[in-house]
């Protein structure tokens, strides 16, 4: 009972830091790199307006996420745009951004466990014997709405079909009049604006510190490889399987091995199914 | 974008100098002969005698040493991304097998350092080869996610089994009988296998991994085992890595979870962009511009990954070419504008 409880609060925790990645990716081919740097960038905001400038918490969240989502937006456009296409490039500039970012923060003082976000209710609660404080509930609740939130901006919104087609075929989209780089531009956005939610959701549970930023891109690749990469649907399949094998072995293992077992899930996956368990074949050839 | 129409463009011709060396023809005069030979001399001369104008610094000798070992695994990185196709983002994978292995074999069985670093230099690239193996058949993007999180997969395991020394890692390695045998055993190791490579990219094996790269299925349908030539690729280019973790082992007498950290896989591929992709020689000079940068941020702490993470990233998206590209190019043709 606790594996399972347990299993699916880390699995859409899983999902939750995975969906903005995959969804950058999905639209605009861009391995963003950056995404967990976003991740912990929103969690720092919040911390400085809600701490230092005693902004109320709503409002700082409302805040960070807005500056988040136009971070996100301003390194496509000022950067990634100049470099699109080649994949290489895109992977290792990404990458060094999000570097940049991250160590910039630890420079700046970021480190230690001083940093810390309230939880967003306290105390827990008895379920069939497993003690659950209430943030982990608000979790599973939240991830799940957001989830469902997405689909809806997706499947019934002219920006999201707009995006939607840019995924499917980008010269077909060009011809109906979709900008691309301007989609692009807002899918970064909203990938930082998603990454900015996972933060706010997630690191009430924790602190506030910089390997998170590099905890959230390794978990956000692993889910998104063993899912198929671009595929939203394999993602959330995706972070279920890793987040159920990741609780069994801390239950069995210990704790070390956590990391482990995502390291594992893409080398296994990339080896066996390169085009991840839900991927579609076409892009088999791209990869092998 | 704007509609201004260009009345002009630039023109590159090769130098009368560069096209009468390209041939035999190079030998005809002594001019033509230091044409070809100075450029060469140069980087030669100036790492062999960088040790000697340091003699007053010992610390930025032993800069010299890391410049040495970070020119290594950008080499490497080089050659594996440039000339074979496989961009391994891991470069700290083959510092950190290196190290492990030269460290085990000293403390362990008592071998001196000049038996442990050519015995860790074949057996880590072996051992590389054997980790990657799975992963060859993987292309672009793909590659470069697995083999960057090879490192981190193998610092972790070590850490969860408590193998090796666990985090504190191997302490009591024996170090180098002085640092002039270390300075310059680098630096020989570094210039050897640098013209060396050059030369091996040349040669028929050097054509087929450029086949690899440009079209795999057209080697496939010469017959040609695609894995094994990558798989080879991979072992040339490990080994270089592992060689230079080996030495590094016996230059700070330990070997540790953080040689499999960041900078090792970061700093080589900084220094190939900003010296420029595959040329070999662009990723030595990086290191020569990029090590010493970082060593002078060493009192900032992180920063210094920042700094040349932002380095990197502005080379990569303003001036991708790299140093040496653009080096060459001047000094091999000129450039003039003419009327369209």
């Amino acid at each position: 009972m606790e594996i399972l409880i347990y299993g699916i609060v880390n699995s859409v925790s899983l999902a939750l830091m995975a969906l903005g990645f995959t969804l950058v990716y999905g639209v605009s081919r861009l391995p963003n790199f950056a995404h967990g740097s976003l991740y912990v960038t929103t969690g720092f905001i919040t911390w400085l307006l809600l701490q230092r400038l005693g902004v109320p918490y709503l409002v700082a969240m409302l805040i960070s996420l807005v500056l988040i989502g136009v971070v996100g937006a301003a390194m496509y456009h000022f950067i990634l745009v100049r470099i699109r296409g080649m994949s290489i490039s895109e992977i290792i500039a990404s990458y060094a951004i999000g570097l940049a970012i991250l160590e910039g923060l630890r420079w700046g003082g970021l480190k230690g466990t001083t940093h810390t976000l309230p939880v967003f209710a306290n105390g827990s609660v008895d379920i069939l014997g497993v003690v659950v404080d209430y943030h982990r509930l608000l979790v599973i609740l939240l991830g799940a709405i957001l989830v469902g939130l997405l689909w809806v901006f997706v499947n019934r919104t002219r920006l999201g079909l707009a995006l939607k087609g840019m995924a499917q075929d980008e010269r077909a989209a060009l011809t109906l009049g979709i900008d691309s780089d301007r989609m692009a531009v807002m899918s970064m956005a909203l990938g930082g604006v998603m990454a900015g939610l996972a933060a706010l959701v997630l690191l009430p549970l924790g602190n506030i510190v910089v390997e998170a930023g590099y905890h959230v891109l390794i978990m956000a690749v692993a889910v998104c490889i063993v899912g198929g990469l671009g595929s939203w649907t394999g993602a959330i399949l995706a972070a279920f399987l890793i987040g159920f094998a990741q609780i069994f072995t801390v239950a069995w293992l210990g704790p070390h091995f956590q990391v482990v077992v995502a390291l594992l899930a893409i080398i296994l996956t990339l080896i066996s199914r390169p085009s991840g368990l839900f991927g579609r074949q076409k892009e088999l050839e791209e990869r092998v | 974008m704007e509609a201004v129409l260009e009345s002009r463009r630039k023109e590159r011709l090769d130098r009368g100098i560069k096209v009468r060396t390209d041939g035999i023809y190079a030998v005809s005069s002594w001019r033509e002969i230091a044409y070809l030979v100075l450029p060469r001399l140069l980087l030669i001369g100036g790492l062999l005698m960088m040790p000697l104008l340091l003699s007053q610094a010992p610390y930025w000798q032993r800069v010299i040493s890391i410049v040495c070992i970070y020119s290594l695994l950008a080499i490497s990185f080089d050659f594996l991304a440039h000339f074979v196709g496989l961009v391994s983002l891991g470069g700290a994978l083959y510092i950190g097998v290196g190290a492990y292995i030269a460290a085990l074999l000293n403390t362990h069985f008592g071998l001196p350092s000049w038996i442990t670093v050519p015995l860790a230099t074949i057996l880590g690239g072996g051992l590389c080869t054997l980790l990657l193996w799975p992963c060859l058949p993987l292309r672009g993007v793909y590659f470069a996610i697995v083999s960057l999180m090879f490192p981190l997969l193998v610092a972790r395991i070590i850490e969860a089994l408590d193998i090796f020394g666990g985090t504190d890692g191997v302490l009591g390695v024996d170090g180098f009988s002085s640092k002039w045998v270390e300075m310059y055993v680098l630096i020989a190791v570094v210039l050897l296998i640098l013209f060396g490579l050059r030369r091996l990219v040349n040669e028929d094996l050097g054509l087929v991994f450029r086949g690899v790269k440009d079209n795999d299925q057209a080697v496939k349908a010469s017959g040609i085992d695609v894995i094994t030539i990558k798989a080879l690729g991979v072992f040339i280019a490990s080994a270089m890595g592992c060689l230079g973790g080996a030495m590094l082992s016996h230059l700070y007498m330990w070997a540790g979870l953080s040689q499999f950290a960041l900078d090792f896989s970061i700093i080589p591929i900084a220094a190939t962009v900003v010296g420029g992709g595959g040329t070999l020689a662009g990723p030595v000079i990086g290191c020569l511009i990029l090590v010493p940068i970082s060593e002078l941020l060493r009192d900032f702490g992180t920063l210094r990954i920042a700094v040349y993470a932002l380095i990197l990233c502005g080379f990569i998206v303003f001036k991708s070419e790299g140093l040496m590209v653009y080096g060459s190019r001047k000094y091999q043709q000129f450039e003039r504008w003419v009327q369209i």
